[in-house]
Formats: structure tokens, C-alpha cells, sequence
């Protein structure tokens, strides 16, 4: 009841629609990566899916933010966040085991390659993490999500919304070729989450 | 109001003629080998959803009560609003003053409106609202192209909210025809025969709502039969001048025969609803200003998906307010 209700809050409050180019939800496993401008990303896109996939996919949030207070996580609770303590990473314990264990042969993942929020339009440079998600699990579907307008609604610094509208594109999907180098294939998902921008 | 014949006339003769616009859309769609363009049809019939959707917000003003009206015109107004400043590039030091201008100044002015304070809702926006946004802009401490931010932010605030916002002030005005107020002027004091107030507030709202929507759709209409001179190119391509004068009085006469809704009699029904069919071709005029200077084609292509309610409503905010103020200063007393 609660998760719906979210989302449903967090579609008027950012206007988000959903467009779908050469790609159609479907509930096999995923890991939708996307451009980092707002603390709302991870929920707006969570959000923007339909219900039945909404379900069965975990958003990646950084837990400095959405663990800090009582209403964060509890919606980060409801909306099935992954909170990743960015500072708190060990050797034994990397973030991508960590990813695999939690969604195991049902979930998908929604990431953030960027790392951090960029401050404006740009697209920065990717983390490997998502290469490595790829690397150990191949049957994953990688697909990109492009926010538009979100750093306008939260931008960084900020805690108090503005309503205004937002885009959500969803790509066609891709997958790490057999014997793909790593900084190829980061390349290749930036390249296809920046055509996005125009489609 | 619900019981009263005129009322039931006027709707009933807008839902059919929206009945018969909605029909000969559906056939034109079904005739792909009827020579016109596919892109006019599909134009022509998605405006008239939007009018059907315009018409139930005001025929829903009929059986509502005020405020409720006031709320829908809100909301209405508060999306044109987002699509308004989604679509202004503002920086991210304007953040905070639009964090007010969207939780504060615009459910106040309604607020206002449906508490019936003429005195501060009138002046909320236009003195206070400027003030504040050209202040707490500077308080953000970027002072880079600082007129033209504040500008914009303040131009957003007007046209969509306060403009807006005057069309359901109409419902709490003391409307009085002019040979009723000339008679109350007159009357000695004590008299028992007072003439009553017009009182079919949410009809003349109906009236208004009808008449700018005939007036866009006459304006494009003679515009495409008619229109040889272009106003500016550069702004619009389909706007010309014989479009706007045979569209603006056909509209004039149109208001003019439906004058019997109306407070006003044939005359003034006639000039009123030329006015607003000019003001409201201005509205068109100005929004495709700001949508060239953008780049874009219509406020519905900014943000894919979305459906483009400034496009609809660009002639309301700017005839609303031309005619809320004539109606307060010829058709109400002091």
C-alpha cells in the first residue's frame, strides 16, 4: 500500500513521464543505469516503472542521504532501497558482491555509474561498477535511463523541491560483449545513455 | 442556478456543437483520402479534447460550489506554472525563490481569491510577489543576469497564475446590468423595488471560457481561408492579420448573439467579447514568442509526454484579466 502511494507521490511532485524507446518493461533481470543530477533520481525512476516491475527492482541510494533521517528511511524502506554506505567500502566486501547477493535471480538493480551527482548537464566519465556487475553476471540486461530536467527539481545542496516536469527516457538494452575490454564497454553505455538526450 | 432555463440553454448548445466538432473529427480521421493533411486532423481533434476538457471545468462550475471552482482553476494554473518555468532556463541560485513562488504565492493567490478579497488579491502578485522575487533573487547572492532572471521568474507568476486566477474571481462579483446600476444610482434611500444582482455568476464564467475558445478557433479558421499577410514570421507562421480581424469579429458577433446569458446587452455583449478575442490572439502571440526564443513548438514537445496545457490556455490568461476588470468596472457598483 505505502509503495505505490510513493510513487505515486513522487510522480506529481516531479512530473515525471516515462517514455520507453526501443525498449518495453519487462520484469527479467536488469540493471537500469542513469545519469546522476538529484537526490530523487533512484526514487523517481523506481517510481516511473509499472507496478509489477516497480516490485522486483532495487534502487541503488547512497545511505548519507537517504539513512540521515526518520521519514528517509523510511521511505528508502518502502521503496526498497539498496543503501550503500559510500564511505564504509571494504576489500571483502565490495559493493558488487554485495549488489549480486541482494537481488539474487529475481531483482533488478537500478545504478549510477557517475558515482556522484554532476552538477549540471554533463554526463561524467563512468565507475566501473557497472562493468563488473556485467563481467560476473552476463545474463543481465544493462539499460539506459536517461533523467531530464531532475537537478532543476532537487539539485545538489538543496532539500526543499520544486515542483516542476521531468522526462524519463528508458533505452534499449545492451549487454557486455564476449571479451569486451572495460573501459570499451563503459564508453559504449555512456554513449547510449547520451543519445538518449535526443531520441 | 441549476433550475434556471438559460443556464440549461447555453450549455446544451455548447455540448452539441462540441458533439458535432468531436463527430466531424472522428469522420475526417476515418477519411484518410479526403485530401486534407493528417497533421491539420490530428491538431484539429486534439483541440477538441482539450475544449471538451475546458468545458467540464467551468460546466462543473455550474453544479460546484465557488471554491471548488477556484481549486480546479488552481491546479490548472499551477501546471501551467511548471510548464512555464520548466521551460524558462533559470539557474540554480533561483532555486529557493521558485521553492516560494510554487508553495506559497501561487496557493495564496487562490486562496485569496476564494475568500473573495478583491484588495489582496489584486495587488499579491503584482506588488508583493515582484518584490519578493526581485529581493530574494538578490539575497541568493549570483548576481548574474540578474533583470532578466527576475524577469522571467515574475513574467511565469503573472501570466500563469495571476492572469489566471482573475477567471474564477469573476464568480464573486456583484454583477449588475447597466440599466440596474444607472436605476441603483438613482433610487431614493428606503425604496423596496432594489434590482437583484445578475446572480448566474458561473454562467458568465461558462460565457467567457466559450467565447475566447470560439475566438481561437475563428482567428485559425479565417486565418487559414482568408490570411495572406503574416504579422511576424519570426514568431508564428499561421498568424495573420485577416485571421485575427475576421476572427475577431466573427467572434464579436457571436458574443453578440449570445448576449442573453450575459449581464450585458447586445452591444456590449458584442464589443466585450471583441475585446477578449483580441487580447486573447495577443496571449497566442505572446506564447509563441517565448516558445520560438525556446526552440520548441509547443510547451507539449519540452518535456515529452506531456500534454501541453500552456498551449491551451495562452488566450485565457491573457483575456481573463481584460475581462474580469471590465465586468468589475462597468457591470458592478463601487
Amino acid at each position: 500500500m505505502t509503495g505505490p502511494l510513493i510513487a505515486m507521490i513522487a510522480k506529481l511532485l516531479t512530473g515525471a513521464s516515462a517514455r520507453w524507446v526501443d525498449c518495453q518493461p519487462d520484469t527479467c533481470q536488469r540493471v537500469y543505469f542513469a545519469n546522476h543530477t538529484s537526490h530523487l533520481d533512484s526514487l523517481v525512476i523506481w517510481s516511473s516503472l509499472p507496478g509489477v516491475i516497480r516490485n522486483l527492482t532495487r534502487p541503488v541510494a547512497a545511505k548519507d542521504y537517504w539513512g540521515k533521517t526518520m521519514l528517509r528511511r523510511y521511505v528508502a524502506g518502502h521503496f526498497n532501497a539498496l543503501l550503500i554506505d559510500r564511505k564504509d567500502i571494504k576489500v571483502h566486501q565490495s559493493p558488487v558482491d554485495l549488489l549480486l547477493r541482494e537481488i539474487g535471480s529475481v531483482n533488478s538493480l537500478i545504478v549510477f555509474p557517475e558515482g556522484h551527482r554532476s552538477a549540471g548537464t554533463q554526463i561524467g566519465a563512468f565507475k566501473s561498477g557497472l562493468y563488473y556487475l556485467c563481467k560476473k553476471r552476463p545474463d543481465l540486461e544493462a539499460v539506459p535511463v536517461h533523467l531530464d530536467n531532475m537537478n532543476r527539481i532537487l539539485p545538489r545542496g538543496e532539500f526543499l523541491p520544486v515542483p516542476l516536469l521531468s522526462c524519463i527516457t528508458f533505452g534499449p538494452p545492451m549487454w557486455l560483449e564476449t571479451g569486451e575490454q572495460k573501459a570499451d564497454f563503459l564508453d559504449r553505455a555512456r554513449e547510449n545513455l547520451l543519445r538518449l538526450k535526443d531520441a | 442556478m441549476i433550475s434556471d432555463p438559460i443556464t440549461w440553454i447555453f450549455v446544451a448548445g455548447v455540448l452539441l456543437l462540441l458533439g458535432a466538432a468531436t463527430t466531424v473529427g472522428h469522420f475526417l480521421k476515418g477519411q484518410p483520402e479526403s485530401g486534407l493533411n493528417p497533421a491539420m486532423v490530428q491538431t484539429f481533434n486534439r483541440r477538441i479534447r482539450a475544449w471538451w476538457l475546458l468545458c467540464s471545468l467551468v460546466a462543473a462550475a455550474l453544479f460546484l460550489p465557488q471554491s471548488a471552482t477556484v481549486v480546479l482553476f488552481g491546479l490548472l494554473a499551477f501546471w501551467a506554472l511548471r510548464e512555464f518555468i520548466t521551460l524558462t532556463p533559470t539557474r540554480l541560485s533561483d532555486h529557493r525563490t521558485l521553492f516560494w513562488v510554487f508553495i506559497l504565492f501561487t496557493p495564496l493567490q487562490f486562496v485569496l481569491v476564494g475568500l473573495g478579497k478583491y484588495d489582496l488579491y489584486s495587488t499579491l502578485i503584482p506588488v508583493y510577489g515582484l518584490l519578493f522575487v526581485t529581493a530574494r533573487v538578490a539575497f541568493s547572492g549570483d548576481p548574474k543576469r540578474f533583470l532578466e532572471r527576475t524577469a522571467k521568474i515574475q513574467a511565469g507568476l503573472v501570466l500563469c497564475i495571476y492572469c489566471l486566477s482573475l477567471a474564477p474571481a469573476l464568480l464573486y462579483l456583484n454583477i449588475y446590468s447597466t440599466a440596474d446600476i444607472r436605476l441603483l444610482r438613482e433610487l431614493p434611500p428606503g425604496t423596496d423595488l432594489v434590482p437583484q444582482p445578475y446572480g448566474k455568476n458561473p454562467l458568465l464564467l461558462f460565457y467567457f471560457v466559450f467565447v475566447v475558445q470560439m475566438g481561437d478557433a475563428l482567428q485559425y479558421l479565417w486565418g487559414k481561408i482568408l490570411g495572406r499577410r503574416v504579422i511576424a514570421p519570426a514568431v508564428s507562421t499561421t498568424r495573420t492579420w485577416e485571421g485575427m480581424l475576421a476572427g475577431s469579429g466573427s467572434t464579436a458577433l457571436l458574443g453578440a448573439a449570445l448576449y442573453w446569458a450575459t449581464p450585458f446587452n447586445e452591444w456590449q455583449a458584442g464589443c466585450i467579447s471583441l475585446v477578449i478575442a483580441l487580447a486573447g490572439f495577443a496571449g497566442g502571440m505572446a506564447m509563441s514568442a517565448i516558445k520560438r526564443d525556446r526552440g520548441v513548438q509547443d510547451y507539449g514537445t519540452l518535456v515529452v509526454g506531456h500534454g501541453g496545457v500552456l498551449d491551451r490556455i495562452d488566450s485565457l490568461c491573457f483575456a481573463a484579466p481584460v475581462f474580469f476588470l471590465l465586468t468589475k468596472t462597468f457591470f458592478t457598483l463601487p
